[in-house]
């Protein structure tokens, strides 16, 4: 079993969720890693979730990497390991440096308008990182989203050096999964909505696999993501004991 | 501080500019033996406000069932009403009004009626996990309505989502009515382990009282008073009457409050919302039946300069009054410092029943607990009522002066389109239905909200509900068909209705007319509530619904109700979900059009009865649709309210992307039988191979029933008549709303 650490800080709100779901529908250990403290717990990776962390009255994840928690993160991701940001997490991770580009305002579905909250369609990019590992080539995953800050945005270079280094994971689609301008519901750049780092090990994404893993509420895409996510953890685990 | 507000002169011109009578006064100087000071003039003008002390409702409220099954805690013990949901949990639930800030700034005045309420929810020990609102505006099509709307949906969804508890049912009414004075009602629900919940009480000589959150300011002083009289032009002068909220704080203190209720050092806990530090320190004293020594000058503040009796009465939101046991307050403090939250001991408990405050050792006001609240000497009024005439006039209606339509078509898509009945979706998308992992409508909706209460076989059911044009048509009928639709919707979900929670929302009680109106929703409610066995939890009223111009709004008690659903694998859907299913008809159609939105706006005759009701009739419509759910008979259920059949078949065609073909019944009017708002009625879809079965179980029932038609294709065909396609209609049903508020 694989042991998840859950980084909360004040206003994190998707964190009892997401370790709900990795203990309950993907049978797990998971647990909370308080912003105060600097312990990673020996966890064998890492999810910043979704919430409005610090009110996000600043910004947007502006005040949560300055955690001692969110440099230990940092360090561990440094060092190889699996980080995952969700939503707030996305943007907490990419205010930290961890992840290149910005989160800004939604500039749709109506202007003035910025929050929305509804299921979207998502495309796995490619089938080779921990979190589009095994998900059907073409196939439309549908996947809730919830935010006001997803649109993502990053200059010219940075954004040419994604898509060249396979960095783009996720990108909003229509039902069918073709990626069109109607299907993009924040106004992120080339319809991104996931990204990882340089090295891949590293990832964020605006959409909520966790809202979308449990049976009885009626949608378990995410399972493709999550499930993902495990096996590479596994597998990298089980690697480290072969090679220790 | 300067204690300076005792030297303003009192009498009873000062008592009447607070909102106090001349008899109201003169009780005050009985109960003290002596002129009260200013502080204390203030201190009775809020307790004594129609907002907390219910002084012309309590009588008829208290008419009401109050007692049945799982009753953890009587209406009005505690902050909201506790009802016991098996597997060993409590559900805590109430619904409460935040309409006069709304008027004036919609966006914070929503934002804070949502604060208000997931603290009362959370004070008892109860985790929130699912909010409703109900709402209710002026016409669409103007700025003002526009400017309230749009401020109304930001701020519940900006408060909400930050605080993280899915917003996952609600309602949205539009009547001219309401252009002045819109309606924002706000509800919460929550999950406790029976016997883990903590009361709104004090006691125990020498216990700390220790204020907890956000300091206090001179946001929302008087604002109970200001809730208590019409919107007038000069309202918007009372604009600091309205609060300030802080979703990020209210997400410390909740977490705080669980995680101190959870040490066993906590004797009492109470939030502060209207009338502030005055109001829950009096309440948990009186409660508990003890007294307290509060300093005033302790109480961390936002602005300087204030007044004791703006302190007492600030109504600065995001704080928590806690009364500690002595000697624990270290445990309570590690976790207070932990969330980084400001608090402070501001007093201690004392014996007797003296409430003194003080600032800087002088004593600026002593005043006994038990004489500022509500079932201890707060005044009791009995006010007077008068049927109004129009309420005969209405009941002269008659159907045969309405000429038939020629075009249908046409009709079904101005009501498809109708604000009233067109999908809420731009509102609700602006909300975070999702968090939380329990909504578990989100996928497969039912008539009433599905929440999972996870690790148990259970999941609520919940629903807000009321249709104001029934109650003001006849306020009897609508009060009765408001809990009957709401039981109907929880019921058509396959759960069992278990309990209400009511915000009373009414004009000016002074006005006999009104008072009629109140009176008689109140022993419809009552009626209702009795017959469906779901007694009354708790709630708020608020009067006063009304503009010094536009006259009183709509009477509109909207009724939160609890239902349970013991195996969460049996939830049923509203959608229908294959070709050739079989369309039945439970309950009876009547030659009826009374008070139909079809009638009310597309004719525009705006003086008719309610429409069909009878109670018993309605009870073994439930009672036959909860058999057959129960039995696994049907594929879908969808009841029919406004808008009528067409509507009721429309939205389960468009939720399951499903045409239908049916006829209708030439017995009645094609216009009633389409669009006639008719109560007790239900759309159920039957796979073929169970009609015997279906069919027998309704012959032996005491229910109506008929056969309508087939789920077929992806058009709409209504005795051969094609009135669309599935998909451009639910375009047209989904994209209404945000077309006009967006412009």
């Amino acid at each position: 079993m694989l042991k998840f650490g859950v980084v909360v800080v004040p206003g994190s709100n998707c964190d009892h969720d997401t370790i709900y779901v990795l203990k309950h529908i993907y049978k797990q250990d998971a647990v909370p890693l308080w912003h105060k403290t600097s312990d990673l717990q020996g966890c064998d990776a890492i999810i910043v979730p979704g919430g409005f962390s610090y009110g996000d009255y600043l910004r947007a994840g502006a005040l949560a990497r300055y955690s001692p928690m969110m440099n230990a993160v940092a360090e561990f991701a440094k060092n190889g390991g699996i980080v995952v940001g969700i939503c707030n997490g996305f943007q907490i991770l990419c205010e930290a440096g961890l992840l290149p580009g910005a989160l800004l305002l939604n500039t749709q579905p109506h202007s003035g308008i910025n929050y929305s909250c509804k299921n979207i369609h998502l495309i796995a990019e490619n089938d080779n990182t921990a979190l589009t590992t095994g998900i059907p080539k073409g196939k439309a995953l549908t996947i809730p989203i919830a935010h006001g800050e997803g649109r993502y945005f990053a200059d010219a270079e940075t954004l040419e050096k994604l898509n060249k280094n396979g960095q783009i994971i996720f990108r909003y689609c229509d039902e069918k999964g073709k990626i069109t301008p109607d299907s993009n519901p924040n106004g992120s750049l080339e319809n991104i909505a996931g990204i990882c780092n340089e090295t891949k090990n590293v990832f964020g994404m605006m959409p909520h696999p966790e809202r979308a893993s449990d049976e009885h509420l009626g949608n378990t895409d995410g399972k493709y993501i999550l499930s993902a996510l495990v096996k590479t953890v596994q597998a990298r685990k089980a690697e480290r004991l072969v090679v220790s | 501080m300067e204690a300076i507000a005792k030297e303003i002169k009192v009498n009873v011109e000062t008592a009447r500019q607070l909102g106090l009578s001349e008899d109201e006064f003169q009780k005050i100087v009985t109960i003290l033996g002596r002129t009260p000071n200013y502080t204390e003039l203030s201190i009775y003008s809020v307790m004594w406000s129609e907002h907390c002390s219910y002084k012309n409702s309590i009588y008829w409220i208290k008419t009401l069932p109050r007692e049945g099954k799982g009753l953890l805690a009587k209406a009005g013990e505690e902050n909201a009403g506790l009802i016991d949901i098996g597997n060993g949990y409590a559900c805590a639930f109430k619904i409460e009004s935040h309409n006069h800030p709304s008027a004036l700034e919609p966006y914070q005045g929503a934002a804070t009626g949502v604060g208000g309420i997931n603290r009362d929810i959370f004070t008892m020990g109860a985790r929130p996990i699912a909010q409703l609102n109900s709402l209710r505006f002026g016409n669409i099509n103007t700025d003002k309505t526009k400017w309230l709307m749009k401020g109304v949906v930001r701020g519940i969804g900006h408060y909400g989502n930050a605080f993280g508890v899915p917003t996952v049912g609600g309602e949205v009414f539009f009547d001219e009515c309401y252009n002045v004075n819109p309606l924002v009602n706000a509800m919460s629900v929550g999950i406790v382990k029976v016997g883990e919940t903590i009361s709104a009480t004090s006691y125990g000589e020498g216990n700390p009282v220790i204020i907890i959150g956000s300091s206090t300011g001179k946001d929302g002083i008087h604002g109970a008073t200001f809730a208590s009289a019409d919107i007038t032009e000069d309202s918007a002068e009372s604009l600091p009457s309205v609060q300030v909220g802080d979703p990020f704080q209210e997400k410390l203190l909740l977490e705080a409050s669980l995680e101190i209720i959870k040490t066993g050092a906590v004797v009492g806990m109470q939030d502060m919302g209207a009338a502030g530090i005055i109001c829950s320190t009096s309440e948990m004293s009186a409660k508990g039946q003890s007294g307290m020594n509060i300093w005033l000058d302790k109480v961390p503040l936002r602005q300087q300069n204030m007044q004791p009796f703006e302190i007492l009465l600030s109504e600065s939101q995001e704080r928590m009054l806690v009364i500690v046991k002595k000697g624990r307050e270290k445990e309570v403090e590690a976790i207070l410092e932990k969330w980084d939250l400001h608090y402070a001991v501001i007093g201690e408990v004392t014996n007797g029943d003296r409430l003194k405050y003080y600032v800087h050792g002088e004593l600026v006001a002593d005043v006994p607990a038990e004489t500022l609240v509500l079932g201890g000497g707060a005044p009791v009024y009995h006010r007077e009522f008068k049927e109004p005439q129009y309420y005969r006039e209405f009941q002269k209606f008659d159907i045969d002066t309405i000429k038939e339509p020629s075009n249908y078509k046409e009709i079904a898509d101005y009501l498809l389109t109708h604000p009233n009945i067109a999908s809420k979706r731009w509102v609700y998308e602006q909300y975070d239905s999702m968090v939380g992992t329990v909504n578990m409508s989100s996928n497969k909706p039912s008539d009433a909200a599905i929440v999972n209460i996870k690790k148990s076989d259970s999941a609520l059911a919940l629903k807000v509900d009321c249709n104001s044009r029934y109650v003001y048509a006849d306020p009897h009928k609508g009060g009765a068909i408001a809990v009957s639709e709401a039981a109907r919707n929880i019921v058509c979900s396959g759960g069992e209705p278990m309990a209400i929670t009511n915000c009373l929302n009414f004009g000016n009680p002074y006005n006999p007319e009104v008072y009629w109106q109140f009176v008689e929703a109140i022993k419809g409610i009552g009626e209702a509530c009795t017959e469906f066995n779901t007694p009354v939890t708790g709630g708020n009223v608020s009067f006063y619904n009304q503009s010094s111009y536009e006259g009183p709004v709509f009477p509109t008690p909207v009724i939160g109700m609890l239902g349970i659903i013991k195996n969460k694998n049996k939830v049923m859907t509203l959608d229908f979900k294959n070709e050739g299913d079989l369309i039945y008809l439970i309950g009876e159609c009547y030659n009826d059009i009374s008070s139909s939105e079809y009638l009310y706006s597309w004719h525009n005759v705006k003086e008719a009865p309610a429409p069909h009701f009878d109670l018993s009739e309605e009870y073994e419509v439930q009672f036959a649709v909860k058999e057959v759910i129960e039995k696994n008979l049907v594929e879908s259920a969808h009841d029919c309210s406004d808008g009528g059949l067409f509507i009721t078949l429309a939205e389960s065609a468009m939720a399951g992307k499903l045409g239908f073909d049916i006829d209708t019944d030439t017995s009645i009017r094609k216009d009633a039988f389409l669009f006639g708002e008719g109560q007790s009625r239900v759309v159920v879809t039957v796979k073929p191979e169970n009609e015997d079965a279906f069919t027998d179980m309704l012959l032996n029932s005491n229910a109506e029933f008929s056969f309508l038609g087939v789920v077929d294709g992806n058009e709409m065909i209504i005795d051969g008549e094609v009135y669309g396609k599935v998909e451009d209609m639910k375009g047209q049903y989904d994209n209404a709303i945000g077309k006009i508020v967006e412009g």
